[in-house]
């Protein structure tokens, strides 16, 4: 039996008032050990703010774990939530507070750098948009991750967060010539 | 390579959702991204999801006429249906996020302008579990079309939006759900993005007189289908 589909449309210009949560943003509670900020602007084609977006996120644990059904490994850490979700603000700013997940096994015996998926949801997209952050200190593991590994260097750019501070920050181009890599999934 | 498990993998669809660019849709010109998507493999992060349940949800969350100290204006309506996949089972436990414009069209919202009046016994926003069916439910007023300044005396046809999660990330879902018959569907640009018109009307409530409550409220029925897993799933990973 297949059932046909539902399709996606925008979020709209009024997301916020139905995807708000007060600790939206906080993957894991402030103060815990080794807690970053991941920040980023969201711009359109014009290079103008996109004030009316939501950023989600979803990782796994500092193991490479999830604590789902579906991760056949399991995770000890069954109070990690993995998932953040943060409106931007007047200046199209988004915040995260998380921990960097681990290393992830990849079906075909390969290892996937520590990674974030992103979703972005905005009036004027039909539907959300993915992307994925990768870490600036993950050198040798984005080396061989088999995502990054299939992009052209200014591509793969577009994915690795940058050091900012003691944060990290990811900015997000929905078009243009440094346009962030969006997937299909 | 060990054992029972199967990782389950989520066809991508085609011919379902609307173009990211959709230039009647004047929004998506400078937002769409213009370069091909790439492909992403579909591993662990993607084929788990947030399992969002208790404490989530607040006992009153699901009715929107009565989270205010009175009732607010409208038509009161039932909107209630299954959240399923493609394969026909049931996603239960799975958090569901509505939100809406008021009876006269206005969303309690500070970036909406329009002239009709704010209702102080109606934010527009719920949220709720699916049952062990899949079931969802919400108690709400019927929203309004409202005017907007994509092209010349442009309405959006009434609407609610849904968020839904289901149980992975390649599953994750926002979308709006219409009334049947309503004139404005076919100049709407948002509907009308989507190019198959029976994917289209799939984003159509229907009246139902099983849900309609007696002196009570109209019922309307809307069921969603959210992507896989497909039937024959791969190997899972190593557990190294």
């Amino acid at each position: 039996m297949t059932l046909p589909l539902t399709p996606s449309q925008t979020a709209g210009p009024f997301l916020t008032l139905g995807l708000t949560w007060s600790d939206g943003p906080n993957v894991v509670p402030d103060g815990t050990p080794g807690a970053i900020r991941i920040s980023g602007q969201v711009l359109d084609g014009a290079g103008a703010a996109v004030i009316d977006a939501i950023v989600e996120t979803w990782q796994a644990d500092p193991d490479g774990r999830f604590a789902h059904p579906d991760d056949p490994r399991g995770s000890s850490r069954s109070a990690f939530r993995g998932f953040g979700r943060c409106a931007t603000d007047d200046e199209g700013v988004f915040t995260i507070v998380t921990v960097k997940p681990g290393s992830l096994p990849a079906g075909d015996g390969r290892v996937e750098a520590p990674h974030i998926d992103v979703s972005v949801f905005a009036r004027g997209l039909l539907d959300r948009v993915v992307t994925r952050i990768y870490f600036p200190d993950e050198v040798d593991a984005n080396a061989v991750d088999p995502v990054l590994m299939t992009l052209a260097d200014t591509d793969r750019a577009t994915l690795v967060a940058l050091p900012d501070g003691g944060n990290l920050r990811f900015d997000i181009h929905l078009q243009g010539d440094h346009g962030t890599v969006f997937f299909e999934l | 390579m060990s054992d029972e498990a199967q990782l389950p993998r989520y066809p991508i669809p085609r011919g379902v959702h609307p173009p990211l660019l959709s230039p009647a849709y004047e929004s998506t010109r400078l937002r769409a991204p213009r370069e091909p998507l790439r492909l992403l493999p579909q591993e662990l992060t993607e084929i788990t999801g947030p399992l969002l349940g208790e404490g989530r949800v607040g006992p009153l969350d699901h009715d929107l006429t009565r989270q205010h100290e009175g009732e607010p204006q409208g038509q009161r309506i039932i909107v209630t249906g299954r959240v399923l996949d493609e394969g026909g089972r049931a996603i239960p436990d799975t958090l569901v996020e509505v939100w809406q414009a008021n009876a006269a069209g206005r969303y309690a919202h500070a970036v909406d302008q329009h002239a009709a009046p704010l209702d102080p016994n109606f934010t527009g926003a719920g949220r709720c579990l699916t049952d062990a069916e899949g079931r969802y439910r919400f108690v709400t007023i019927r929203p309004g079309a409202y005017p907007w300044r994509n092209h010349p005396n442009a309405w959006r046809p009434a609407h609610i939006h849904f968020s839904l999660f289901g149980r992975a990330f390649a599953q994750r879902l926002v979308t709006q759900v219409y009334f049947p018959d309503d004139p404005l569907l076919g100049r709407d640009p948002m509907y009308m993005s989507i190019p198959d018109p029976a994917a289209r009307r799939r984003l159509l409530c229907h009246w139902s007189l099983d849900i309609t409550e007696p002196d009570w409220a109209l019922g309307y029925e809307w069921d969603i289908v959210l992507r896989g897993p497909a039937s024959t799933p791969r190997h899972p990973p190593d557990r190294r």
